[in-house]
């Protein structure tokens, strides 16, 4: 799509020393192809949150239109509905203890595996690297049994948190520990010198310090369990569901109500989106540092 | 215990030591003078040193080993029985599981669809990623704004979107069809998820516009590590734009976009969610992946057997194909980097 309107830009304009952005595609062709791009990305979500503002007769007879008149009770249907805020409540608690396990083991391990010497320093590491490439899908049957019937832990918060912060913990470590080693040994040897060992290190100066890298990993280790379906779809009874498997549910169980579901959906995406919006800088930045890690 | 801290430091210190395999550090030969000065006080020292580093690393390998090996490894032994889930195992079947899930056609289609998806992934996203990133890649109006807006469906549940998604796809009655109909496009009579011949090309559609936020954002990022100097010396050899992008910002894009076609390599082999929701499968089977087809087996058949040696099977092809990718790709990355990473390790 974009080769085309590139190189007629680029040929037009004949080779010659002068100021970069004269070499570019003009501003206009930019933006236009901006506003095509944007509208892909936000016409789906968009159309969800519109939706939930009519009437399923209205959709009927124009499923592309726009609300006229817009009604509220798709929305206040949803937000007076107790599964709704039960749900919510589940997810978020289910994120949080999974966060908290998360940052703390991730940070502890990514400590050592950054600033001490020692013998199976990478061997330790590299079972973390290749713990990326586990899928939660590969043991999900086993967790199953081990999670319901080894621990009892089924259909409670922990019983989810605790798979979903161990499948989380190798992408934790990988980022956090280049953010540890990149923390200056002077540090390290001035704290020495004022008489610190190396876990008063630790706590006084390092955790402080680490705050960004933590928020970072913390950040994505809540939206990933925010948004995660296949475990908490095996492991949760109808009482402890979390949103998106009541998403599910709410479209298969009211497939008829089509501006019911969308509202249901839209206000379901809401908390993730907030959440993105505030703290978007760091999620990018933790892709990157999984990336360049 | 002072002695021990700064030669470990200094060994750390020095491209040297480079290999920490080859023996503790804890006597390094080089550091002679106070590691001998301290040698009465390693013993104590040492025997510190692993209780310290034992119990920063043991939180972390517990909950991984209990959660995530130990599971994985009962999965190759569930696979070798036959099991409905309830009782001990008894029923052993040895590598009758996998004959059985390799000879299945509904299987090995899951795999064909898993690498028709893994290839579309990267044919689809990397030009039209690439190409929207270096567009972007230039000061304007409302950057920020168009990036946040491009990564939004990336943030979104696959469920969520899967959910809209499918809204807008139902046949006749969907946002899809109604805006077709104003077209005058002809749309097919099941709905694009309906039609056999159209559900996958339209899964990989909605995964495309889930995920191409992602390599954008990943590639724009990598932009920002190209050094400004490099435009201006291509701009005083008179370089066109298209010319500096084909010659020096995509090359330099290099190691992002092969680690960002690693990644999608292995989340479009693991896809579930997203199919579950759209199609769960179908329309018969057409659109079903490895891993629908190991939940499938597992929760409504109960055959936890051939469930589990269908999930051993999808973990060898990624850990397959991420090692021959590692070895023939990422390759070239690690090695140059090296010298690079350690000047910043220092």
């Amino acid at each position: 799509m974009s080769a085309p309107t590139l190189t007629p830009a680029a040929t037009a304009t004949p080779v010659r020393r002068s100021r970069r952005f004269t070499m570019k595609p003009s501003t206009a062709v930019v933006y236009f192809i901006a506003l095509i791009v944007v509208g892909f990305t936000l016409g789906p979500v968009i159309y969800g949150v519109l939706s939930g503002f009519r009437t399923n007769a209205q959709i009927a007879e124009n499923p592309a239109g726009f609300p006229s008149p817009f009604v509220f009770f798709n929305y206040t249907g949803v937000l007076t509905n107790p599964s709704f805020w039960r749900y919510a409540l589940n997810s978020t608690g289910i994120a949080v203890i999974t966060t908290a396990l998360v940052v703390i083991c991730g940070v502890m391990a990514a400590y050592p595996l950054a600033r001490y010497e020692f013998k199976y320093r990478e061997g330790v590491f590299m079972v973390f690297v290749v713990g990326l490439l586990f899928p939660a899908s590969v043991a999900i049957i086993p967790l199953f049994i081990l999670i319901t019937q080894n621990f009892h832990l089924g259909n409670t918060w922990i019983g989810i948190a605790l798979p979903q912060a161990a499948f989380a913990l190798p992408t934790t470590v990988v980022i956090l520990r280049p953010f540890l080693q990149a923390l200056p040994k002077e540090l390290e040897e001035a704290a020495q010198l004022d008489g610190a060992s190396r876990i008063g290190f630790f706590w006084r100066i390092l955790l402080p310090l680490s705050g960004p890298g933590m928020v970072t990993v913390g950040v994505l280790a809540f939206v990933g369990s925010w948004n995660a379906y296949l475990l908490p779809l095996l492991l949760l009874g109808p009482q402890n569901k979390t949103l998106p498997l009541g998403v599910a549910d709410f479209s298969s169980e009211h497939g008829s109500d089509t501006a019911g579901v969308f509202a249901f959906t839209s206000l379901a995406m809401i908390p993730a989106l907030v959440f993105f919006l505030a703290m978007q800088k760091r999620i990018v930045n933790g892709l990157q540092g999984a990336v360049k890690g | 215990m002072a002695d021990d801290v700064t030669t470990s430091s200094s060994v750390a210190a020095s491209p040297a030591s480079s290999s920490p395999q080859t023996g503790p550090a804890i006597l390094p030969p080089r550091v002679a003078g106070p590691a001998r000065a301290g040698r009465r006080k390693t013993g104590v020292a040492s025997w510190r040193k692993r209780a310290e580093i034992a119990f920063f690393v043991a939180p972390a390998l517990v909950l991984f080993f209990m959660f995530v090996v130990w599971p994985i490894i009962t999965a190759v032994q569930i696979s070798m029985f036959k099991w409905k889930g309830i009782g001990p195992m008894v029923d052993f079947v040895g590598l009758a599981n996998y004959v059985s899930v390799l000879q299945n056609s509904l299987f090995t289609d899951a795999i064909v669809h898993n690498f028709i998806i893994v290839i579309a992934s990267i044919v689809i996203q990397l030009p039209l990623g690439l190409g929207i990133a270096l567009l972007l890649n230039r000061k304007m109006w409302g950057q920020g704004l168009l990036r946040t807006l491009i990564f939004v469906p990336y943030v979104l549940a696959e469920v969520v979107a899967g959910v809209v998604w499918r809204q807008l796809l139902v046949p006749r009655y969907g946002g899809i069809d109604a805006i077709a109909r104003a077209l005058h496009i002809p749309t097919p009579e099941q709905g694009f998820l309906g039609t056999p011949d159209l559900a996958l090309a339209t899964v990989i559609f909605v995964l495309t516009w889930k995920y191409l936020g992602l390599a954008v954002i990943l590639f724009l990022a990598g932009l920002q590590g190209v050094p400004e100097d490099l435009y201006e010396a291509a701009q005083l050899d008179g370089a066109s734009w298209w010319q500096v992008q084909r010659k020096i910002t995509v090359p330099l894009l290099g190691p992002t976009v092969r680690t960002w076609a690693f990644l999608s390599m292995i989340g479009a082999l693991q896809v579930f969610d997203m199919v579950w929701i759209l199609t769960g499968g179908g329309p018969v089977n057409r659109t079903s992946t490895m891993a629908t087809f190991l939940i499938y087996q597992g929760t409504k058949s109960q055959q936890f057997g051939i469930a589990s040696a269908a999930s051993v099977i999808l973990f060898v092809i990624a850990l397959v194909l991420a090692v021959l990718y590692q070895q023939t790709i990422l390759r070239r990355d690690t090695h140059p980097d090296q010298p690079r990473r350690k000047k910043k390790v220092k």
